[in-house]
């Protein structure tokens, strides 16, 4: 469960008490109906797919399946619902995770085996969010902008990188942590990397000031900065955390993929926003939590899967998705304001 | 090849010639083979000879895959073979409008003949047209214009006959064993070349009654997305026995999801023809054992027949005495026996 992040102003109308008191001493009291009605989405698709196809949807592997192919959006999609929260938009993170999945596959990158690629992913992605933090919070350039400048340009370099060309990934500690056998306990590394950065995430936005900061920045930047919040610096953070967020991912594809391609992360960029959105995130800040943004990409993966398990096509599946999404946040927006 | 003087006899040659050398060269005795660039191998490039100088401007989309990028190589490499034509390349491009200012900066420029591989065929068909009002012949590749007036000559891939000779290959190599399921994994549904190469390989399937098309899923052409359906794809069908998978680049991802899956109770057939795929078929350890091409090599060959239309000349190695209107290639099966002839075609 989480505890909503919300200023004070609009505090009334999104949380509720829980009904039933917490069932663990610490852990927060109150639920965000928002959350709750996700759940309930997520139990609906989970229905649906256990009643078109049982044998092949709950199984253990099609779990690990689902969760593995969640992990690489759902980590970007963590530093995108910081962004958002702030007031932001992140439009560049696709190209970042692309950069940065090809960066880290060249050949001379390759030489330095396992630590070169995950140092190189980790380091391009933070790179390109401090030229999107800095272009945006001292270059006072709106992050719509900023961020698609940085979209085109990474593309770009990312293209000029490869040179159109798939660059397969040949060194073998990093292709193994996508097998089977590096299962621990039936859970891919891949996905507990995502559980790594999801709890992470929330500490950092429920349980500190920097969260707390994000917060207050995005609900009244005016307010924020008069309440002494130095608010260029903290969406100099907030930029660099999403790119952190892309770098981080970035190595999860290349490990999944067993490639770099210029191509990778395409429309990442409107999958984290949508996923950060259904997930309660409002859009023009100031509210929003990690397990909506993660239980957003949680239906967005398990309607994937439950299409294709189904075997309908793209046509199809396009619809669906689209007419899921509205559905979804209508029956969102009825549960909060009737509870 | 052997030399045949009689009209109807060389006619007869070129029919002959294996798979994939039915690309023949511009002016040549002898026809050349597909297979043969752009890696300069032995192969003697059609008449060598130098003739009259020939400019030939060449506008493409922007390489931003394997296969585009071998398509510029291709070009390139052919022309520099060619003492007597100049190559005037654009930067690529897939933006319709600056691809259409290229193109009339490339007629302004009063190249001899114009190479074009369209980002999108339909909305270039203007350009085309007015470099043909222009008197500059336009060798349209590939992605085809609107209208034949908008090109002398066409030059492309076969779609529905990639399909069809993977389906093909799939029914003959599955022959006799009943109740055979088969999957397919597309490419970017909303391109029409997609839906060709789909409807090829039903067709083909229809003529083997125990097959059985159990499920199609499509991917993006992309190794992300080629990895994400197949897993998808080996979660929704536990036991199949044959899998097509339109794009080798894709392949990649697919190869990877089913390597993760642990799975290798089926053979699968790629295409388009990339190096990778090639390899994995030379080598024989893995479920790749074929791939149908969609090749790169083209790009040359409309060099040669721009060349030949630049030097007015005809096609070698058939009766013709004009250049024909259009040329659709042949999808050649690629499979361990004849990957070696076509590994130095392959592309990154």
């Amino acid at each position: 469960m989480t505890q909503p992040v919300s200023p004070p102003r609009d505090s009334s109308t999104d949380k509720v008490p829980q009904a039933r008191p917490p069932a663990w001493r610490g852990l927060p009291a109150r639920a965000d109906v928002r959350t709750l009605s996700l759940l309930g989405v997520l139990a609906a698709l989970i229905l649906i797919g256990g009643i078109t196809k049982p044998d092949e949807f709950l199984d253990s592997r099609n779990l690990q399946l689902v969760l593995t192919q969640a992990s690489v959006i759902g980590v970007v999609t963590v530093g995108m619902t910081f962004v958002i929260i702030s007031g932001g938009i992140d439009l560049s993170v696709g190209a970042i995770v692309a950069l940065a999945s090809v960066w880290a596959t060249t050949v001379a990158t390759q030489e330095y085996g396992f630590a070169g690629i995950l140092f190189t992913a980790v380091i391009v992605g933070v790179g390109c969010g401090l030229v999107n933090g800095v272009l945006i919070a001292y270059g006072a350039m709106v992050p719509f902008i900023a961020t698609l400048a940085m979209l085109a340009s990474a593309r770009g370099l990312a293209l000029q990188i490869t040179d159109g060309k798939t660059q397969i990934v040949t060194v073998p500690s990093v292709l193994d942590l996508g097998e089977r056998d590096a299962y621990v306990l039936g859970v891919p590394p891949l996905v507990m990397v995502f559980a790594v950065v999801t709890v992470i995430g929330w500490l950092v936005l429920n349980r500190t000031t920097f969260g707390r900061r994000t917060v207050a920045v995005g609900g009244n930047p005016e307010a924020a900065r008069l309440a002494g919040i130095d608010v260029r610096r903290q969406r100099l953070y907030l930029y660099l955390l999403s790119g952190l967020c892309c770098g981080i991912a970035a190595f999860l594809l290349i490990v999944l993929a067993g490639s770099g391609q210029n191509t990778n992360g395409n429309l990442y960029e409107l999958d984290a926003i949508a996923a950060a959105i259904i997930g309660g995130t409002l859009l023009t800040g100031g509210r929003g939590t990690i397990v909506g943004s993660v239980l957003g990409v949680l239906i967005f993966t398990t309607i994937t899967n439950i299409f294709a398990l189904n075997n309908l096509q793209s046509d199809v599946q396009q619809i669906a998705k689209g007419a899921i999404i509205v559905a979804a946040v209508l029956v969102q927006r009825r549960t909060a304001s009737t509870t | 090849m052997p030399e045949i003087t009689s009209r109807r006899g060389l006619l007869f040659g070129a029919a002959a010639v294996s798979a994939g050398a039915l690309l023949t060269g511009c002016t040549s005795n002898e026809p050349s083979d597909s297979g043969d660039e752009p890696a300069g191998k032995d192969q003697p490039v059609a008449d060598d000879k130098p003739g009259k100088q020939v400019t030939i401007g060449f506008a493409g989309p922007q390489a931003d895959h394997g296969w585009l990028n071998a398509i510029n190589d291709n070009a390139k490499s052919r022309a520099e073979k060619y003492s007597d034509v100049t190559l005037e390349i654009t930067e690529g491009s897939n933006d319709t409008a600056q691809q259409i200012g290229q193109i009339e900066t490339l007629i302004n420029k009063k190249v001899d003949v114009l190479v074009v591989l369209p980002a999108d065929g339909k909305a270039l068909t203007q350009v085309g047209l007015k470099a043909m009002r222009a008197g500059i012949p336009v060798v349209n590749l590939d992605r085809i214009f609107n209208t034949p007036q908008a090109y002398r000559c066409w030059i492309g891939g076969d779609n529905y006959g990639m399909g069809l000779n993977a389906g093909h290959y799939i029914g003959e190599k599955l022959k006799g064993k009943s109740g055979a399921r088969v999957i397919e994994l597309a490419g970017l549904d909303n391109l029409e070349l997609t839906k060709q190469r789909t409807q090829g390989f039903d067709d083909a399937l229809k003529n083997y009654p125990n097959i059985k098309k159990v499920a199609r899923q499509a991917a993006e052409f992309t190794v992300e997305s080629g990895q994400a359906k197949m897993a998808q794809l080996l979660q929704a069908q536990s036991k199949f026995d044959a899998l097509w998978n339109h794009d080798d680049d894709q392949g990649v991802g697919a190869l990877r999801a089913i390597e993760q899956a642990g799975r290798d109770d089926f053979l699968m057939v790629g295409g388009a023809g990339a190096l990778s795929a090639f390899q994995a078929i030379k080598q024989d350890d893995g479920v790749l054992k074929a791939t149908v091409l969609y090749p790169p090599t083209m790009a040359a060959s409309a060099i040669d027949l721009a060349r030949a239309l630049g030097q007015s000349k005809g096609i070698g190695g058939l009766a013709e005495f004009e250049i024909p209107s259009s040329l659709t290639l042949y999808s050649a099966v690629v499979d361990k026996t004849n990957v070696d002839q076509y590994m130095s075609t392959g592309f990154k």
